[in-house]
């Protein structure tokens, strides 16, 4: 039997398990706030996810438009999550996001410059205002090379390409983390009293997807088995940009930069289509003609924003809807046109990253041809359910924040709310975790056991006579989801999903990796199919409950927003007989004072007239 | 589709060998793309590195016939339709396995420079910078520490353990630079340059500039400046005096302070 005291050990207060944008935040706050602090990560330091971002972070600074403010931010966030957004999630993020943006500077961060010589602002689908701090096209690299830069000095411990197995637990409360370091294969356990979740999406449970490999929903997975809660799961963005030929980078992103800086989408008739597909909700702030859309591009403040820079979810769908109609790009896309809009310099300066991708990858001109493009899964709104102010889940001492949190974006995330999201959630978790840490009153241990059974649900992967190619479950399961839990959904089809998932699980619980414990990606992979395995199911079943079509989440046979299902969020755990549980359960009524800002006219926003009694924090 | 034949270093630490693939490739696939299937279809444990797949995140680095490259943005038509695709790790670091090197070198490198110091805020709790100002440091802060610059670098290639430490390498040597250059940051970064960080190793042969993914300007930009404020100030007995007794650091004025 293993012996668990010889394993490696180390001992911290709080251990964060994600080095992306969320997690560097949160671990630089409580090293701050004296704790002692480590970050573990399956990918080396600065390489996270957060490191592709492109467009930009949202805060409304007000450099570019002074009419913006965190109430507008506000307003703009739930009216793109369609008011399923945690109201207070919604309110400390469109508060908190200047200050985060500025202190980002204060750590070295260049962001481009206003004429002013303040940190420009660039427009992005959804937002009233130019509200991205950016840098081209390249704003994550500046965010997560920002915080490494800073957070190296700051004394926390970073294990790098380290992955998270098991939670481990004393009682209620968080004990431990079981991991391994993928160049060795050997086991790490890190003692703690407190761990907070900062692992991102599972966009790989799909095939177009514009994730990386670490998207597999381990903190999805790693808090379900710990007894905490999933939220708002079924809202899967698909973001409506992917690129679509050549086959092998189908689902890679293209930024949304492209049409807040100009870029229009045509059908294979060359006709601007968006135009045909305004949902009415928006129809007073969208420009209802071309001529319209090209003076809001010279920035003529009175004319409406053009229908490209709708929210996600419409402009997926809509891309999708030309498909069906046959009025498809040659690969299945919709043309993305910038070149005929803005001369080629402004092109490459703006969007360098985009010029090169699509020289590089697809042999295009960007300059001088239009782009193909069509929608890809891009962003998990829903995730791990904390508490707005400290980030906590339901069980004690542990946090998550980040893309794998829910909360913040409701049914849909306006683009550049993320990044934000990561620095304001970031430090609050770090906040609560510490905070927490401080209050307890007595020591924490977890049982060998436990730890036993967790190096042994790994080891027996590699140790089995026989089993299945881990690689080849993963297909299935991709195969799965694009054909049953994709961009819109029908019941059968939902239910056939679920079916499916639950006799690939059994085919998991046999899955083999072939070779030893050594940087073997193999291995990685037969590990993950058990998170992707846990994220899959709960989008699936939640699609299912969920009956009405609001944001990213669309039935075909529940069409348009129900006003009953506006008071439910989708809630699952692990239930007491190991089987998933999904519940309803009722929201909390927001304070006055925010119903009133999300409700109102903009132009009353604007004024003064309305949210006068907010409290500033 | 066609058939390609690849060599792919199998091996770790110890020692290993090229091991021959013959891989399906489809039109438009890139180097990494055909790795992936290898290790879906013949290979499972072969190990690799990548993330993005789209030239951000700078993991895939390797050796690509003989070339230190990205594969996720390497381009199977690159090469001639019969040309055998030879693929290793990276010569300068360690390896670990397959195609995987052990980079923590360039992670000590960085830990050594100093952190950003910046001057106070303006009134309105902003700080001003024009975009004239940052547009050098911006060149340098593209760098998605990819490695191959350090790859190239004969001075960490060729050393024989002497010199690890005494040269950061020029992913660092820009990262110094983008500090030095940035106009809000106060501190005195020349005597570490000089000393620490080991920039008169350096003898300009530009081959880091050439494979940078990123187009920067390492040498020209970067590293050939650095150099001149260092034999500026260490050469230079006027104004080094008034270096070390008014404390001024060289540099122009930005335009928020007034300058052109
Ligand atoms: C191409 C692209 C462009 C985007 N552009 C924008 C944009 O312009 N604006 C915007 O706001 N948002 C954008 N997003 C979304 C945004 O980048 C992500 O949502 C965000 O970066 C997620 O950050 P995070 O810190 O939550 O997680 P990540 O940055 O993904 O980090 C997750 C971390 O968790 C670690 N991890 C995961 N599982 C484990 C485990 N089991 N053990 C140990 N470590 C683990 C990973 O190694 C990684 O370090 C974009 C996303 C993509 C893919
Ligand atoms: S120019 Fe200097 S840093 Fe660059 S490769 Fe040559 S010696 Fe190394
Ligand atoms: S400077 Fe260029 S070559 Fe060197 S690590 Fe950065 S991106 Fe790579
Ligand atoms: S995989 Fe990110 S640069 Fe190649």
């Amino acid at each position: 039997m293993l012996d668990v005291s010889e394993l490696q050990t180390v001992e911290h207060d709080v251990v964060v398990i994600g080095a992306g944008g969320a997690g560097l935040r949160a671990a630089i706050e409580s090293s701050a706030r004296g704790m002692n602090t480590a970050v573990i990560s399956k990918s080396l330091l600065g390489k996270a996810h957060t490191v592709m971002a492109e467009g930009g972070m949202a805060a409304a600074l007000g450099n570019v438009d002074a009419r913006d403010s965190w109430k507008v931010h506000f307003r703009d966030t739930m009216r793109g999550g369609k008011f399923l957004n945690v109201w207070r999630m919604a309110e400390l993020h469109a508060k908190h996001a200047p200050a985060r943006v500025r202190e980002l500077e204060d750590w070295g961060a260049v962001f481009d410059r206003t004429k002013e010589g303040l940190i420009s602002q660039r427009n992005f689908g959804g937002h009233r205002h130019p509200r991205l701090a950016h840098v081209g096209d390249r704003t994550g690299l500046e965010l997560i090379r920002t915080l490494q830069d800073h957070g190296i000095h700051q004394g926390i411990t970073f294990h790098m390409e380290c992955t998270a197995l098991r939670l481990l637990k004393d009682g209620d409360r968080i004990a431990g983390v079981l991991a391994y370091f993928r160049e060795t294969g050997r086991f790490l356990l890190l003692r703690c009293k407190a761990v907070i979740l900062a692992t991102g999406g599972a966009g790989k449970a799909w095939r177009v997807t514009s994730n990386s490999w670490e998207y597999t929903g381990d903190g999805y997975a790693l808090a379900y088995e710990a007894g905490a809660e999933l939220m708002d799961i079924e809202f899967t963005q698909f973001h409506p940009t992917g690129m679509v030929w050549p086959l092998s980078v189908r689902g890679i992103l293209v930024t949304e930069g492209v049409r807040g800086d100009g870029g229009i989408l045509l059908n294979k008739d060359g006709k601007r289509f968006m135009f045909e597909y305004i949902p009415e909700k928006f129809a007073a702030e969208t420009a209802n003609t071309v001529e319209e859309a090209s003076r809001w591009l010279d920035g003529d403040k009175n004319a409406r924003r053009p229908p490209e820079l709708l929210t996600r979810d419409v402009v997926a769908r809509s891309i999708r809807a030309e498909v069906k109609a046959g009025r498809g790009s040659p690969h299945g896309g919709a043309f993305l046109d910038i070149a005929s809009r803005r001369p080629a310099d402004f092109i490459k300066r703006r969007l360098p990253g985009m010029y090169h991708q699509f020289k590089e990858l697809a042999e295009v001109d960007i300059t001088k041809e239009p782009m193909e493009v069509g929608p890809t899964l891009h962003y998990f709104m829903g995730g791990v359910r904390v508490d707005a102010d400290t980030q906590q889940t339901r069980v004690n001492g542990l946090f998550a924040c980040g893309e794998c949190a829910a909360g913040m974006h409701g049914a849909n995330r306006l683009g550049g709310n993320s990044l934000s999201d990561l620095i304001v959630f970031g430090r609050l978790a770090g906040l609560g975790a510490s905070n927490y840490v401080t209050a307890l009153s007595s020591q924490v241990r977890a049982d060998d056991e436990q730890i036993r059974a967790a190096v042994r649900s790994a080891t027996d992967i590699l140790n089995r006579q026989s089993g299945e190619n881990p690689y080849a479950l993963h297909e299935d399961l991709q195969e799965i989801m694009e054909d049953c839990v994709g961009i819109v959904r029908v019941e059968d089809e939902l239910k056939d999903g679920v079916n499916r998932i639950q006799a690939l699980k059994e085919r998991v619980k046999n899955v083999k990796a072939n070779g030893s414990s050594q940087y073997n990606p193999g291995w990685h992979e037969a590990i993950s199919m058990g998170s992707l395995m846990v994220s899959a199911e709960a989008v699936a079943r939640a699609a299912l409950m969920r009956q009405e079509s609001r944001g990213a989440h669309t039935r075909l046979d529940y069409e348009g927003e129900r006003d009953e299902w506006l008071q439910y969020n989708i809630v699952i755990k692990k239930g007491a007989d190991g089987q998933m549980q999904v519940d309803k359960e009722q929201r909390k009524e927001p304070p006055a004072y925010l119903k009133e800002i999300a409700n109102a006219k903009i132009e009353d926003l604007e004024a003064g007239k309305v949210g006068q009694n907010a409290p500033a924090d | 589709m066609a058939l390609r034949k690849f060599r792919v270093w199998r091996g770790d630490g110890q020692g290993g060998e090229f091991k021959e693939y013959d891989i399906e490739v489809d039109p438009g696939m890139v180097v990494l793309d055909v790795i992936h299937r290898i290790q879906a279809k013949q290979a499972n444990d072969l190990a690799v590195r990548w993330n993005c797949k789209a030239g951000k995140c700078g993991s895939c680095s390797m050796e690509i016939n003989g070339k230190p490259r990205l594969s996720c943005m390497t381009r199977m038509n690159a090469y001639g339709p019969d040309e055998t695709i030879t693929v290793q790790p990276l010569k300068t670091f360690p390896v670990i396995k397959d195609l995987v090197t052990d980079v923590s070198f360039n992670y000590r490198q960085n830990k050594r420079i100093r952190p950003f110091k910046p001057g106070p805020k303006g009134a309105d709790g902003n700080h001003r910078m024009f975009q004239e100002d940052v547009d050098r440091t911006q060149e340098f802060r593209k760098c998605i520490e990819c490695f191959l610059c350090q790859d190239v670098c004969h001075v960490l290639r060729d050393r024989d353990g002497k010199d690890q430490d005494r040269f950061v390498g020029p992913r660092f040597m820009i990262r110094a630079a983008s500090l030095e250059m940035h106009p809000l940051d106060t501190d005195d970064r020349i005597p570490e340059i000089r000393k620490e960080y080991g920039s008169g190793l350096c003898n300009i042969t530009r081959c880091c500039t050439e494979v940078c993914p990123e187009h920067i300007g390492i040498t020209d930009n970067g590293i050939i400046p650095l150099k001149e404020r260092v034999v500026d100030r260490y050469f230079d007995p006027i104004t080094m005096l008034g270096r070390t007794i008014f404390g001024i650091k060289k540099r122009k004025k930005t335009l928020a302070e007034g300058g052109e």
